[in-house]
Formats: structure tokens, sequence, C-alpha cells
């Protein structure tokens, strides 16, 4: 049977915190700047201009039929070296973090226009007729009237993939970035010590996901009352 | 820019093999399709089962079925893979996990990704039966009840049978999913599609076209999928219902 043995990992602390906040600064730069570009992307699906339902319709589905990985592998191996060739910018050092923000923020994107989109249709369309009739333009009873209603109706939802998203950073690993996972897998390997390491890394993933689950869930239910 | 677009790489031979190029990714495709398809069946039976228990009226089995639940759904796919693949071997009894590190390596990553894939869908499709089973109106078990059904039969004839055609369309997407994260099984080397996108880049130095076509093929497994689920929906749906699910 097996020794386990976890004596690597007090003092490997620091550099699992040091990575854990490039988890988490990955999640939250996704999270805003995919919320921004999400709303951006449901609101253009309601256009009536057909060009720009179509773009986002086509955005939307395309990212979500592809694997997170494919996408993450796009954007570590294909678009540094398509810039650098059509800016001709000499070969920077390290666009790894980089890509891999501007990845989950793309990808994330088209996970919350969907929320969000049902979110816009769950507000009566009573709303919107009262709005323009008030004489305000489209834009205002976007912005004014239905969007709010909308976002407290779906913050739950978006801070359940927001949950989601936490987990997935951990795909950079294809990028051998320095994030949680990341570090948890090296520290492991160097020490040998990988099933420990491993173990550990669920444990911790498992927490902070139970416990943002949970304060979600309850968030939830002061919503309702 | 300067870069030289050539399609014809897919037919170029591989190095020292008979096949070509073409011939590695539809491999990689065939793994992909395998994988997901065995997975979705061990996702079926231990999702239904648990979301069976998830509903029953004793508190223990409930309980187990419910940290199952939290325990697949709040650990990263990628280091419940890693565990399945790198820790569990360890911590088998000696003699089996010596049997499973002496398997074929594409044996030992096709059986840890199958195992990880089916039980973290799994927990998924679990939560969307029990949704299924809640969402029938108490009458149904009632009826089973009155009607001299113990317990188990009225599970088996009357509440698992309706929550199953009302749980279908949430389960196309549960589908959909084990295809797209059938992928992460690249990072402990199973060359299944995305692998072989990344190793064909390596190979031929043509990136565009290996990426595209890569993704393209993703692509289409999603639009078959679709396609095929919706034809399913139609034959399962129960009129006067809508979709269950959460």
């Amino acid at each position: 049977m097996y020794e386990l043995d976890w004596s690597s990992i007090p003092g490997a602390l620091p550099f699992l915190w040091a990575g854990m906040k490039v988890t988490l600064k990955i999640t939250a730069t996704a999270m805003l700047a995919g919320i921004a570009w999400g709303t951006l992307l449901a609101v253009m699906r309601f256009s009536s201009n057909r060009l720009l339902s179509w773009f986002a319709a086509g955005y939307v589905n395309l990212f979500r039929s592809i694997p997170l990985i494919m996408v993450l592998l796009w954007f570590f191996l294909i678009v540094p070296a398509f810039l650098e060739g059509l800016f001709n910018t000499p070969r920077s050092s390290d666009t790894r973090l980089t890509s891999a923000l501007v990845a989950f923020a793309l990808f994330q994107a088209a996970y919350y226009a969907e929320i969000i989109r049902a979110g816009i249709q769950s507000v009566p369309s009573g709303q919107a007729s009262a709005s323009l009739a008030l004489g305000m333009t489209y834009g205002q009873a976007m912005r004014l009237v239905i969007l709010p209603q909308a976002f407290r109706n779906m913050t739950p939802l978006l801070l359940t993939q927001t949950v989601i998203l936490f987990q997935d950073t951990c795909l950079v690993h294809v990028s051998a970035l320095a994030d949680f996972f990341g570090v948890a897998y090296k520290v492991g390997d160097r020490d040998g010590r990988l099933v420990e390491l491993l173990l550990f890394a669920g444990a911790v993933y498992f927490a902070v996901s139970y416990l943002a689950s949970f304060l979600v869930k309850r968030y939830q239910g002061r919503l309702a009352t | 820019m300067s870069y030289q677009w050539r399609w014809g790489v897919f037919l170029d031979p591989v190095p020292s093999s008979g096949a070509t190029y073409l011939g590695w990714m539809l491999t990689g495709l065939q793994t992909t399709v395998q994988l997901s398809l065995t997975a979705w069946l061990i996702a079926l039976v231990v999702g239904s089962l648990m979301g069976v228990l998830r509903t029953v009226p004793s508190r223990w089995l409930r309980g187990i079925a419910t940290v199952y639940v939290e325990v697949f759904r709040n650990v990263p796919l990628l280091v419940q893979l890693f565990i399945w693949y790198f820790v569990v071997p360890e911590l088998l009894p000696v003699s089996v996990g010596t049997a499973v590190k002496q398997l074929h390596p594409f044996l030992q990553q096709f059986l840890a990704a199958m195992v990880c894939l089916g039980l973290f869908t799994g927990a998924r499709v679990c939560e969307q039966v029990r949704a299924g089973i809640e969402s029938l109106s108490k009458g149904q078990k009632s009826a089973g009840l009155a009607l001299g059904f113990t317990l188990s039969q009225t599970y088996r004839h009357v509440l698992v049978p309706m929550a199953f055609r009302i749980v279908v369309p949430p389960l196309t997407s549960e589908f959909l999913n084990i295809f797209k994260n059938s992928a992460v099984a690249s990072t402990i080397g199973l060359l299944e599609l995305a692998a072989m996108g990344r190793q064909l880049v390596d190979y031929t130095a043509q990136p565009y076209e290996s990426f595209i076509s890569v993704t393209v093929l993703y692509v289409l497994v999603n639009v078959v999928i679709m396609a095929f689920m919706r034809w399913v929906e139609g034959r399962t749906r129960v009129p006067g219902y809508i979709g269950g699910g959460r």
C-alpha cells in the first residue's frame, strides 16, 4: 500500500498561493470582460440589424461547439504568431498570460451571452413597450429598464457560470502556465509527491467551489423572497 | 504575411509509417468518439442510479448520492483526470496497481479518461434525472403506491420512465459536453482529436490547416449530435410537458 507523505506541502505553500493568485486573476478578468462582451453579444442577437444578430449567433454557436482546450491551443500556439506576422513585431517574451486572459474572456462571453439572453427574454415585453411609449430610444430602454431587471434575475446563474470558469482555469496547464494547478503539479513532480499534491489541489478546488456554490444558493434564496 | 497555405498536406505520408496525416486525424476522431460514447454509457448508468437515490426516502442513500454529486461537480475535470491517471493506480492494492501499470499506455490513458469522464458527467446526469423525477406531480408516486406497487416498482414502472422522457432535452447538452470535455484527455497523452491536431502542427509545420481542420471536425460532430438528439427528442416528447431540467 502506498504511504502518503504530506511533508512537501507546507514548504510549497508560498508558491501555491502565488499560483492561486494567477488563477484568481484569470477568473476575475475573464468574468468581467466576459460579462461585458457577453452583454453586447446578447443585445446584438435582439438587434433588428440582420448582420449584427447573425454575427452574435454565429459567434456564440461557434464558441459553444468547440472544446475549451482547442480554444486555448489556438490562443497559445497560433494567434500570437499570427499577430506577430501581421504587425511585424519582434517575437515578444511571454504572451502566455495575456493569451490565457483573452482566450478565457472570449470563450466565456459566449456562455455568459446565452445566460444574459435568457435573462432579457424573462423581462415581460410590456416593460419594453412602456419604455418606448414613454419616449425612450431602444438603447435607453435596454440600458435603463430591461438590462437592470434582467441582471437581477440572472445574477445567480452568472455566478454559477463563474464557479465553472474558476474550475476551468486549470486547463491553462496545456501552456504550462503557473496557475494554482500548474504549481501543484510542478511541486509534486519535483518532490516525487504527485499523489499528495494532486489530492491537495483537488481538495482546495473542492473547498473553494463548494463554498462559492453554497453562497450563490443562499443569495438566490434571498432574491426569491 | 508570407504563410504558404497547403491543404494537400493531409495527403502526405507520415514519415516511417504507411499512414497519411489525414489518417492520423481520422484515428484521433475515432478515439474521441469511442471515448465519448463509452463514457456516456457510464454516465447514463451511474447518473440514473444516483439520480433515483437523490429522491428516495432513505436519508443514508440520499446522502451517498449527494456526496457523489458535490464531489464530482466541485473538482475541476482536469484535476479529476490527473487523479484517475496518476493517483488511483498508486492507491489501489499493489497487485492491482501493478497490473494497471503494465497495460498498454494507450489502454491506461483510455481507461482513466473513460472512467473520469463517465463519473464527471454522471454527476450532471444525476442532477437532471433528479430534477425530472421531482418535476413529476406527487400524484404519480401516490397512485403507484396506491395500486399496490412497492416503492421500487413505482420507480421502475412509473417514475423513471416518465422522468427519462422529460429530461431528454437537458441530457442533449450533457451529451454534447462529453464530446467537448473528451478533449481534456489530450493532457494525459491520449491521442484523441485535439492531441492529433497538436501533433500535426509539430510534424507538418502547417499550423493553420491542422487547427482549422480539427476545429471544423469538432463543429461537425456537434452538428451531427444535435440533429440526432433533435430526432430523439421528437420521438420521446411527452405531450403536455415542456422539457424538464432545472
